[in-house]
């Protein structure tokens, strides 16, 4: 019976410790096939020209997506000037200032709003900028982007300020300090890694959005001067060009998807860095 | 509240159970010191739970007072009810009255005590900021010194104080996380003497330091009393006896018994006293 048992236990656990590692290895395996699959394709036919050149008309070769990516930095700056001012102020505020009631009720909409699928979030600014100006344009892009932004730059500066220890503002007020002065000239301070850090993600991880710009910021084939026209981003750019029948598009699908990717995870990798170092710093 | 708080008179009294107010028997007096703090008939409370009950005490200038008591019996709480740091805590009410120099605090714009009344926590707290600019908070944040040279002046002045300059004057503009922890606790005396308050707060300054920097900051508490008038909470009875010239003794938020430190470890009123000063509990 003994014997049994033991060969009974023995096999139950090889199976499951079989089943758990092989799950583990598909799970990261996908990201090592995603990022060779797409430096396969994507590495080889990016040239110089991607950078610098603007679409070519159909059936012409060549051709880049310069358009592409200053479209992609203008709408990530205007997301920045909507996401991080609002999430910012709104992480000090729940942690620094909130009560319990509203500051759960703050917390509890936030995180619906991270909740809410980017495409609603791109018909909200369709409804609020593109129906009221009767055009699409950078600025409903930039909304659309920066209100994705809120939700985590709320979050993530108020866990940052939370880990600031508290013997920190009690200093700061021993020294006659008032809460205000304490917040702004030692805890913000003291956590700005790490908020700089979560503003970096959180940029990187809207960079890659495309759903929200598909009726705001439309797409142009031309460079897109000022605010108030359609641009040109290299999400949209991937779409529009991975669905069309030309094997040339394709081709320069791929290179963007390439170049957002290494885009973003150089950003994510940099912060991790940065926020790694100064765990050692900060107690 | 009561006319005797002005008064260099102790309280030296407990309420017997069931007594709310304390009854003030006229005690001989225990210096011919002028009080820098009179503390009267302070009652503190956390919501609903009472952590100082009817404690009254008078705080001599140029003197050090220490406080002790076991874990819980109240004694940080008295002190930080003297800079009022615990307004910060959530439902905490004060009662009765605290003067500094016949001023109450409890009145007074909380700021202002702040400045005038010092204070230096159990684990050191430094600011992620150079040494220099920890030190310069204070003065900067109210403002006490205009120009640039002024504040050098103050800093090295307050580090002299603290007795650290001779160790971070040529690193004044490094973290002041590079220190070691009895260093950084020097520091935070540095920061608060920069103020210049006329009391200071110290609350179990050196429960986390090592004996060699335990005695440095027990020979500048000796050095800063000429200067400033010393309250220190300890958990040490010999810390209490070498460094203090009256103690209180604190248990479950009533002050048992006040008196010089002499009195208080070798001839006690109180049988409570007597039995934690001995070790026979606590």
């Amino acid at each position: 019976m003994a014997d049994l048992h033991t060969l009974r236990r023995k096999t139950v656990n090889l199976v499951m410790l079989t089943i758990t590692g092989f799950c583990t290895l598909f799970a990261a395996g996908t990201l090592v096939f995603i990022l060779s699959y797409l430096f396969v394709h994507g590495a080889s036919s990016l040239t110089w020209d991607f950078f610098t050149k603007l679409p070519t008309p159909v059936g012409e070769a060549g051709g880049g997506m310069a358009n592409a990516i200053v479209g992609s930095a203008k709408l990530l700056l205007l997301a920045s000037l909507v996401g991080v001012p609002i999430g910012f102020l709104g992480g000090v505020y729940l942690a620094e200032y909130g009560g319990t009631t509203f500051s759960f009720v703050v917390r509890y909409v936030t995180d619906l709003l991270n909740g809410v699928p980017s495409i609603v979030i791109g018909i909200f600014a369709y409804t609020i900028i593109v129906l009221s100006q009767k055009h699409f344009s950078t600025l409903a892009g930039g909304l659309g982007l920066g209100v994705m932004m809120i939700p985590i730059a709320v979050r993530s500066t108020e866990e940052f300020l939370r880990a600031v220890p508290n013997s920190l503002r009690e200093g700061a007020m021993a020294l006659g300090a008032s809460k205000s002065r304490a917040v702004l000239s030692v805890v913000i301070p003291a956590a700005k890694n790490g908020i700089m850090t979560g503003v970096m993600l959180n940029l990187a991880r809207v960079a890659g959005e495309t759903a929200p710009l598909l009726f705001t910021s439309f797409g142009n084939r031309y460079w897109s001067p000022g605010w108030e026209q359609p641009t040109s981003a290299l999400p949209v750019m991937i779409f529009t060009y991975a669905i069309s029948p030309y094997e040339d598009w394709h081709k320069q699908a791929w290179s963007a998807g390439f170049v957002l990717l290494t885009l973003v995870l150089t950003v994510n990798i940099i912060a991790r860095a940065v926020l790694a170092r100064t765990k050692h710093v900060a107690r | 509240m009561h006319a005797s708080t002005q008064q260099p008179y102790p309280e030296l009294n407990i309420p017997a159970a069931g007594v709310d107010a304390p009854s003030m028997n006229a005690a001989k007096p225990l210096s011919n010191k002028a009080c820098k703090l009179s503390v009267a008939d302070l009652n503190f409370y956390y919501g609903t739970f009472q952590a100082l009950s009817h404690i009254s005490m008078g705080i001599f200038e140029n003197q050090v007072t220490a406080c002790i008591g076991p874990s819980g019996c109240g004694k940080s709480t008295f002190l930080r009810t003297l800079n009022r740091m615990n307004e910060t805590v959530r439902n905490s009410r004060v009662e009765g009255q605290i003067l500094l120099d016949d001023v109450n605090i409890l009145e007074q714009e909380v700021a202002y005590v702040r400045r005038r009344v010092g204070m230096v926590f159990q684990r050191s707290n430094p600011f992620p900021k150079s040494i220099f600019d920890n030190v310069a908070y204070g003065p900067r944040i109210n403002g006490t010194v205009s120009n640039r040279s002024g504040l050098r002046e103050k800093v090295e002045q307050s580090l002299r104080r603290a007795a650290l300059w001779d160790e971070v004057k040529d690193k004044l503009n490094q973290s002041a996380y590079g220190l070691s922890g009895g260093q950084q606790q020097r520091l935070c005396i540095a920061r608060a003497l920069a103020v210049d308050p006329e009391v200071l707060l110290l609350d179990e300054p050196c429960s986390a330091l090592d004996p060699i920097a335990t005695a440095k900051i027990e020979d500048l508490i000796f050095q800063l009393k000429s200067s400033c008038t010393i309250v220190i909470v300890t958990h040490n009875m010999q810390q209490a006896a070498r460094v203090a010239d009256y103690t209180g003794f604190f248990l479950l938020g009533r002050l048992i018994e006040f008196d010089s430190t002499t009195v208080i470890f070798k001839n006690p009123a109180k049988q409570e006293t007597e039995d934690y000063v001995t070790g026979r509990f606590g």
